[in-house]
C-alpha cells in the first residue's frame, strides 16, 4: 500500500476557483497554509467529501475516495477520516462520554485501533466525561472534538483551524496535545492554518495556498527558506529545523542541538532533555547576521558555517534575503543592501552565521 | 348531566380525529419540513408557499375545493371509486385527508423552524462519525429538534380540534360519523338550547386555554418555535 495522498481537485464558485494538484506524504503533519480565502478550508471539505468538487480526484493511502471521471464517490460517512472543525461542534443533547462514543460504537471492534481511555488519556479530558458540553471551556471542548474524531481510528485526520476560535492561553494549553498526538499516533493529518506559528510548530510538510492554487508544496525546512515564495519575504521570514539533543549542561541550562547530517550544532537555554531526543527551533532570518570570519570574544551564542546560496530582494528596497547551506540545513538571513555590499557576497562563498536568538518549538 | 351522549359523542369523534391527523401530520410534515430547512432548490419558495396556504384562506375555500376533488366527478373521487372505496365526502376518512392540508401549516413550521435551527453542521459532524443519514435523523436530528416536535404536534392537535368550515363543506353533520364538536355547538345554537352550547363552548374554551398554556410555559426551555 502507497504511502501517499493524491488530490487533484478542481471546484469552481462564482468568484473563486480551486484548482489544485497535489502528492502529499501519507504520513505526518501536513499544513495547508494561505490567507482566508486562499481555499484551505474548500480544500479540506472536498477531501472529505462534506464539499462535491466538480471535477476531483482524491486517493488517499491506497483508498480512492472520490474520481470524477469514473463517476466515483464514497459518502462522507463510508470514508475514514477524522474531522475537526474550528469550533468544537459537541453534540449539545450528548454528555461527552456519549459525544465521544458516538463515531467510536460506529466503527466495527476489530478495525477499532484507538480506545476510549488512550484517547481521553492524551488529550487530559478524562475527569470530563460526565459533564455536558455547555459545561466546558472553549480549548476543553476542542479537545473532546478532537478525540472524538480519534475514536473513529481514522486512516487521515482533517484539521480545519482548530485553535482558531480560541485565544491565545486556550491555543497553547492545546498545542501540547497537538504535539503529542503527532509523536504518539501514525495518523496522517492535513493541518489547515492562517498561523505560521502554529505550522512551524506542527507540521513535517507545507502546502502554500494562494487564490485556490498551490504557490508551493514540500517539506518544512526546505519549503520556508525558498527564496521564490511569498514566505521568504516578509519580516516573519525565518526557518525550522529539526535536530536531535547532543548533550545538556546543566549549570549553565545550556541545551546542544546537533544539526542534521552536520557536526555543527546549535547552543539553546532549555530543561533537561534525554540525548538523542528530537527538538524543534525556529531562527529568524532577522536574527541572523553574517562575518567573514568567526567570531570570537562574543556574547552570541551560536556561529554556523555556512554557504552561501542565493539571494532574493526583500519586501523592502533596504533589505536582502540571503540562503544560506549549513551542511544541508536550509538558513534564511535577512541583512542590509549595504551590509550585503560591504562583504562583497557571492554564491558559493563561506561566512558565518551569528544567530542572536534561537526559539524552541516546544 | 350536563351533556348529552350526542356531546360526548361528538367529543370522542373530535379526538379521534385530532389525533389521527397530528400522527398523519408529523409522518407527512417532517420530510417536507426537512426539504424546506435544507434545500437550495428554487422549488423552496412556491412548496412554502402552498403548505403556508391554509393559514390564509377561508376554510370554506379549501373545503370547497376539496368537495370538488373528492366527490363523485372529482380526480380523487374518481380514483377512490375506482378502488372500489366509493367517494370519501360526508366520511371519517375525507374529514381526515381535510384536517391534514387545514393544520399542515402549524405542523410544518415548527418543524422547518426547528431543523433550519439545527443547522447543517451537527449533520456534517455526524457523517464524519460514520453515521448514515437515516442514522443521523434518528440519533442527532430527532433529539435535537424535540421542542420543534412538541410544538408542532400541540399546534396540529389543537388546530384540528377547532376545525369547523372544512368539516361543514366536505362532512356535513352526520351522527359518530362527521358530528365533531364545533359542528355539535353549531347544532345547539341552531336549535336554541343554548344551555348545551355553553357547556360545550366553554369545555373548548377550557380545552384551548390550557393547551396554549402548556405551550407558552414551555417556550422558555425551547431553542426554537414558530
Amino acid at each position: 500500500m502507497t504511502s501517499q495522498i493524491n488530490l487533484r481537485l478542481q471546484h469552481h464558485y462564482p468568484g473563486f476557483a480551486l484548482d489544485l494538484d497535489l502528492q502529499l506524504p501519507g504520513k505526518g503533519v501536513t499544513a495547508l497554509y494561505g490567507h482566508s480565502g486562499s481555499g484551505k478550508t474548500t480544500c479540506l471539505r472536498c477531501i472529505a467529501g462534506l464539499e462535491r468538487a466538480s471535477q476531483a480526484y482524491v486517493q488517499v493511502n491506497g483508498h480512492i475516495w472520490q474520481d470524477s471521471q469514473r463517476n466515483h464517490f464514497v459518502p462522507v460517512h463510508q470514508r475514514a477520516l477524522g474531522y475537526i472543525f474550528q469550533e468544537a461542534s459537541l453534540f449539545p443533547h450528548l454528555s461527552v462520554r456519549a459525544n465521544l462514543e458516538f463515531g467510536l460504537k460506529r466503527i466495527a471492534h476489530q478495525e477499532r485501533r484507538v480506545d476510549l481511555a488512550h484517547a481521553t488519556e492524551l488529550l487530559g479530558i478524562t475527569h470530563l466525561l460526565t459533564r455536558a458540553p455547555h459545561n466546558l471551556s472553549g480549548g476543553e471542548r476542542q479537545r473532546v472534538g478532537i478525540a472524538r474524531a480519534l475514536l473513529t481510528s481514522p486512516k487521515l485526520l482533517l484539521m480545519d483551524e482548530p485553535l482558531a476560535a480560541l485565544d491565545s492561553q486556550r491555543k497553547s494549553e492545546i498545542l501540547p496535545y497537538l504535539q503529542r498526538l503527532h509523536a504518539e499516533l501514525d495518523i496522517p493529518v492535513l493541518y489547515v492554518s492562517h498561523s505560521q506559528d502554529e505550522v512551524a510548530r506542527l507540521a513535517d510538510h507545507i502546502v502554500l495556498l494562494n487564490e485556490g492554487k498551490v504557490l508551493g508544496s514540500g517539506p518544512i525546512g526546505e519549503t520556508l527558506a525558498r527564496l521564490d515564495l511569498p514566505l521568504a519575504r516578509g519580516d516573519d521570514a525565518g526557518v525550522v529545523i529539526e535536530g536531535r539533543v547532543g548533550n545538556y549542561n546543566l549549570n549553565y541550562q545550556l541545551l546542544t542541538l546537533q544539526l542534521p547530517g552536520s557536526t555543527q550544532h546549535l547552543r539553546v537555554t532549555h530543561a533537561s532533555m534525554a540525548i538523542g531526543q528530537p527538538l524543534r527551533v525556529k531562527v529568524q532570518a532577522r536574527d541572523i547576521s553574517l562575518s567573514l570570519h568567526p567570531a570570537e570574544h562574543s556574547s552570541i551564542l551560536n556561529s554556523l558555517r555556512v554557504t552561501v546560496v542565493s539571494e532574493t530582494a526583500a519586501d523592502n528596497q533596504a533589505h536582502v534575503l540571503i540562503r544560506l547551506d549549513a551542511d544541508g540545513t536550509p538558513l534564511l538571513a535577512r541583512i542590509t543592501r549595504y551590509s550585503r555590499d560591504q562583504l562583497g557576497l557571492r554564491t558559493g562563498q563561506i561566512l558565518w552565521a551569528q544567530i542572536k536568538s534561537v526559539a524552541v518549538l516546544a | 348531566m350536563p351533556l348529552t351522549s350526542a356531546d360526548l359523542a361528538a367529543i370522542w369523534l373530535t379526538l379521534q380525529l385530532a389525533s389521527l391527523t397530528t400522527v398523519i401530520l408529523l409522518i407527512v410534515g417532517t420530510p417536507i419540513a426537512l426539504w424546506l430547512a435544507h434545500t437550495r432548490s428554487r422549488l423552496r419558495g412556491p412548496i412554502g408557499a402552498i403548505v403556508a396556504l391554509p393559514l390564509v384562506l377561508p376554510p370554506t375555500v379549501i373545503g370547497f375545493y376539496l368537495l370538488l376533488a373528492m366527490g363523485p366527478h372529482g380526480y380523487v373521487g374518481q380514483f377512490t371509486q375506482y378502488l372500489g372505496l366509493g367517494t370519501l365526502t360526508f366520511s371519517f376518512a375525507g374529514l381526515v385527508i381535510g384536517s391534514v392540508i387545514y393544520s399542515m401549516p402549524f405542523v410544518v413550521q415548527p418543524l422547518q423552524n426547528a431543523f433550519a435551527a439545527i443547522g447543517p453542521r451537527p449533520l456534517e459532524v455526524a457523517a464524519t462519525l460514520r453515521a448514515n443519514p437515516w442514522d443521523t435523523f434518528f440519533t442527532v436530528v430527532l433529539p435535537l429538534a424535540r421542542p420543534g416536535f412538541i410544538t408542532a404536534a400541540i399546534l396540529g392537535f389543537a388546530h384540528t380540534v377547532g376545525e369547523f368550515g372544512v368539516v361543514l363543506m366536505i362532512g356535513g353533520n352526520i351522527p359518530d360519523k362527521t358530528r365533531v364538536v364545533s359542528v355539535q355547538i353549531y347544532d345547539h345554537v341552531e336549535a336554541l338550547e343554548y344551555a348545551q352550547a355553553h357547556w360545550l363552548a366553554g369545555a373548548m374554551v377550557a380545552f384551548s386555554f390550557l393547551v396554549l398554556l402548556a405551550l407558552y410555559s414551555s417556550r422558555k426551555s425551547q431553542t426554537s418555535w414558530s
